[in-house]
């Protein structure tokens, strides 16, 4: 998939491959044998780690999804028993439908980040650092911190929200304890919170625009915002397809933000719930393992299923 | 590039927790499931035994009195080190799953009543039956309530710690302010009704209400099931269908259609306790361990504690932390000398007079009396004669999830309580029946 640019760290000066060393003559095989072993040794650590740690789990819960597991690891083989029961549990199509939901929601961040980091990288901008920490701040801040101070915005009597909305002759409703409105609440702050890293991510590519063809551009007597739809949007569709996949995978996975906003003991919390909170709900509050790993090997495949033909429908709008 | 996403890391964590656990069980070669015995070999160990003990708890709050503990059990075992491990109460049970399934629990640590079951029927835990045999433990000196709640299956594994009952926290001010008599002495549920929906009449338009409920039925509903005359599990199986029940769970929903309570929406956004605490709320049923909620507020001045309202008999739920010593434990001796100098009349002293808890030890709780002198918190220790457990099950969790699903249904009005609980009542059967 060598269309994707690299998006971050790589600058066009940087040195690709042996290019920086045209003119030194063809290595010598001595030094064949050391770039064959290198590599090796800095990556072999992560390797195993990423082995022990990614691989070896996903392992795990496969075999265990096929278990019924007893209360402390005790189990028996139960086939795809687990499986059987998962499709046929409304529970999963209703968080489903509201990981989908969720995820519809936090992609409608995107647009607004192209456009932001856009008029962040507007030359001559001042303050332009202060604003990119601004934006920033969110997603280093931690998801629990996040919601805590939300769970308060969204309070229904006393929030800043409805207090807002008041004034302009609207009456909130109680975003966190309506069964509609609280998935969208989360979503509103999950959007909120990705919208930082989407931005560092689109302004780097945009910095690898060149900036002759705005020039060219504003000779033929494009305006800003004709050379923001002809020159910018299709230039970063690489980078933008790339912040689309990230963001898809991380909000398949929305769980933090869900559990903290809306509260354990919450009662809409059965009717908002994600894929994610599902297979807690099932592997530690009903302590059914053996389902909750067939709930886990569910969320694995359908990523893994939506990223693929991300990727398949990527020919028809990322510029090479 | 994943892995930079917060939303990642947690999911990450928790398959890793549990494949972590599931590798664990593998190395241990399926350690799990031995069932509980009934006999127990205790002796109390000599002086200069030498052992490292771990003591898992989640309370912060209680660390001093508890180091205050391990110094006195030094003064009679020196060479015993006892390690204090706070985990916090979001995370402790999760955690200890992880410890039981891979034989790595403390070797001492504290339990609750919603998981005695699911640790004491998979013999995970020591019975205490040996020191109990050997006199270094007479459990009459505890609550019979709480000593029944960590008998699992006619054995009994914990020694009560502490306990708490349920009552009404009021706000004096907000009642004189009203107009409105405290009530004196029992009183039944139309009195606290009528004095609910009185307070809220006079003092709506300020957003205060006369009482807050909840959904939370330790303080709320399980002690008016219980008022009521009904249970919430008979022998095994629901009794939500019962006309006792519903009409314990009816009371909730009539106390909010009047508006003598925030709606159940409300309660969400903002709890019970903190509608009580910002001055909204005038009563406020709630537990004894509320009490250090008020510590150094404004509030502790105005506050008195009333008894609940009495249905067709009194009740209030009782529940209680308890030490239990980890069957895996290496060092099983000296965590036992721990569990039952833990249990003595001393410790539990030492637990009293530092006024976070109500010790379980007979004649100890004085001093949490003494620790709000205008507040009447002789009522929370009145109740124990009236107490019942806190209803559990093997996998309490399981059912639990039910009721705070099913439950506000009925109390926001939304469907009528029979139907909601005859539901209930089958979710929570079909989860009985697969423990």
């Amino acid at each position: 998939m060598a269309t994707v640019s690299p998006p971050l760290g790589s600058s066009p000066r940087a040195p690709r491959g042996r290019a920086g060393r045209a003119g030194g003559g063809a290595p010598s095989e001595e030094g064949r044998g050391r770039d064959g072993l290198w590599p090796v040794l800095f990556v072999g650590p992560l390797l195993l780690g990423v082995a022990v740690f990614y691989f070896w789990p996903i392992l795990q819960t496969a075999f265990y999804s096929l278990t019924d597991w007893g209360a402390f690891g005790g189990w028996t083989f139960a086939g795809i028993q687990n499986y059987l029961e998962l499709f046929a549990d409304p529970a999963l199509y209703l968080s489903l439908g509201n990981t989908l939901l969720y995820t519809a929601i936090v992609l409608l961040g995107i647009p607004l980040a192209v456009y932001l980091a856009s008029l962040l990288n507007l030359p001559g901008l001042r303050f332009a650092a202060l604003y990119r920490v601004l934006f920033f701040l969110p997603y280093v801040a931690m998801p629990t911190a996040v919601a805590m101070v939300w769970r308060v915005i969204f309070n229904g009597d006393f929030g800043l929200l409805n207090y807002g909305l008041g004034l302009v002759g609207i009456e909130g409703p109680y975003w966190i304890s309506t069964p509609g409105a609280a998935l969208v609440a989360v979503a509103i702050v999950g959007l909120w919170s990705s919208l930082g890293f989407s931005m560092i991510v689109l302004a780097a590519g945009l910095k690898n625009i060149p900036p002759e063809l705005y020039e060219a551009a504003e000779l033929d007597g494009a305006t800003r915002w004709r050379q923001f739809r002809s020159v910018t949007v299709p230039l970063l569709t690489p980078s933008i397809f790339f912040v689309t996949i990230v963001t898809v995978i991380s909000s398949f996975q929305l769980f933090d933000l869900l559990y903290a906003i809306l509260g354990s003991s919450n009662p809409v919390l059965p009717r908002s719930m994600s894929l994610v909170y599902f297979f807690y709900r099932e592997g530690f509050v009903s302590n059914d393992k053996g389902y909750a790993a067939a709930i886990a090997m569910f969320v694995f495949l359908i990523i893994g299923l939506v990223t693929a033909l991300q990727f398949r429908l990527q020919k028809r709008w990322v510029q090479a | 590039m994943t892995s930079t996403s917060p939303f990642a890391r947690t999911r990450r964590a928790l398959v890793a927790t549990a494949a972590t656990a599931a590798f664990a069980v593998i190395l241990s070669g399926c350690s799990g499931g031995n069932a509980g015995g009934g006999s127990s070999e205790y002796s109390a160990p000599e002086e200069d035994l030498s052992a490292k003990i771990t003591y898992g708890l989640w309370d912060q709050n209680q660390v001093p009195a508890i180091e205050e503990n391990i110094e006195a059990f030094n003064e009679i075992y020196p060479n015993i080190e006892v390690n204090v491990n706070v985990t916090p109460y979001g995370e402790y049970w999760t955690k200890l799953q992880t410890q039981a399934s891979s034989d790595t629990l403390p070797d001492v640590f504290w339990m609750n009543g919603p998981n005695i079951g699911l640790y004491g029927s998979n013999g995970q835990l020591e019975p205490i039956t040996g020191a109990v045999d050997a006199g270094d433990l007479d459990l009459a000196n505890y609550p019979e309530a709480l000593v029944d709640l960590y008998n699992v299956d006619d054995v009994q594994y914990g020694v009560p710690k502490d306990f708490d009952t349920i009552a009404i926290w009021a706000n004096r001010a907000l009642f004189e302010q009203a107009g409105v008599a405290l009530p004196e002495g029992d009183w039944t549920w139309e009195e606290f009704q009528s004095t609910a929906s009185a307070i809220s009449d006079a003092l709506g338009g300020q957003g205060i209400y006369g009482a807050a409920g909840g959904m939370d039925g330790q303080t709320t509903y399980y002690n008016t099931i219980f008022q009521a005359g009904g249970a919430v599990i008979d022998d095994g199986t629901s009794a939500y269908d019962t006309p006792e029940a519903q009409a314990g769970i009816q009371f909730w929903t009539d106390l909010i259609a009047s508006g003598a309570s925030p709606t159940i929406q409300q309660l969400t956004d903002t709890t019970g306790d903190q509608w009580f605490t910002s001055g909204k709320a005038a009563m406020y049923w709630g537990g004894s361990w509320f009490r250090s909620a008020l510590t150094d507020t404004e509030l502790a001045a105005d506050v008195t504690v009333l008894p609940l309202p009495e249905g067709e008999q009194k009740a209030s739920v009782i529940h209680g932390v308890s030490n239990v010593v980890s069957a895996a434990s290496k060092n099983k001796q000296a965590a036992q000398a721990f569990q039952v100098f833990l249990a003595s009349e001393e410790a539990q002293q030492m637990q009293g007079d530092a006024g976070a808890i109500i010790p379980a030890f007979d004649g100890t709780q004085g001093a949490f009396t003494e620790s709000l002198p205008d507040a009447n918190l002789q009522v929370f220790l009145d109740a124990l004669e009236y107490s019942q457990p806190l209803p559990v099950s093997s996998n309490s969790a399981a059912w639990n999830a039910f009721e705070t699903e099913l439950l506000p249904q009925a109390f926001s009005g939304e469907r009528p309580v029979d139907e909601v609980t005859a539901e209930l009542a089958e979710q929570m059967n079909a989860a009985l029946a697969e423990e």
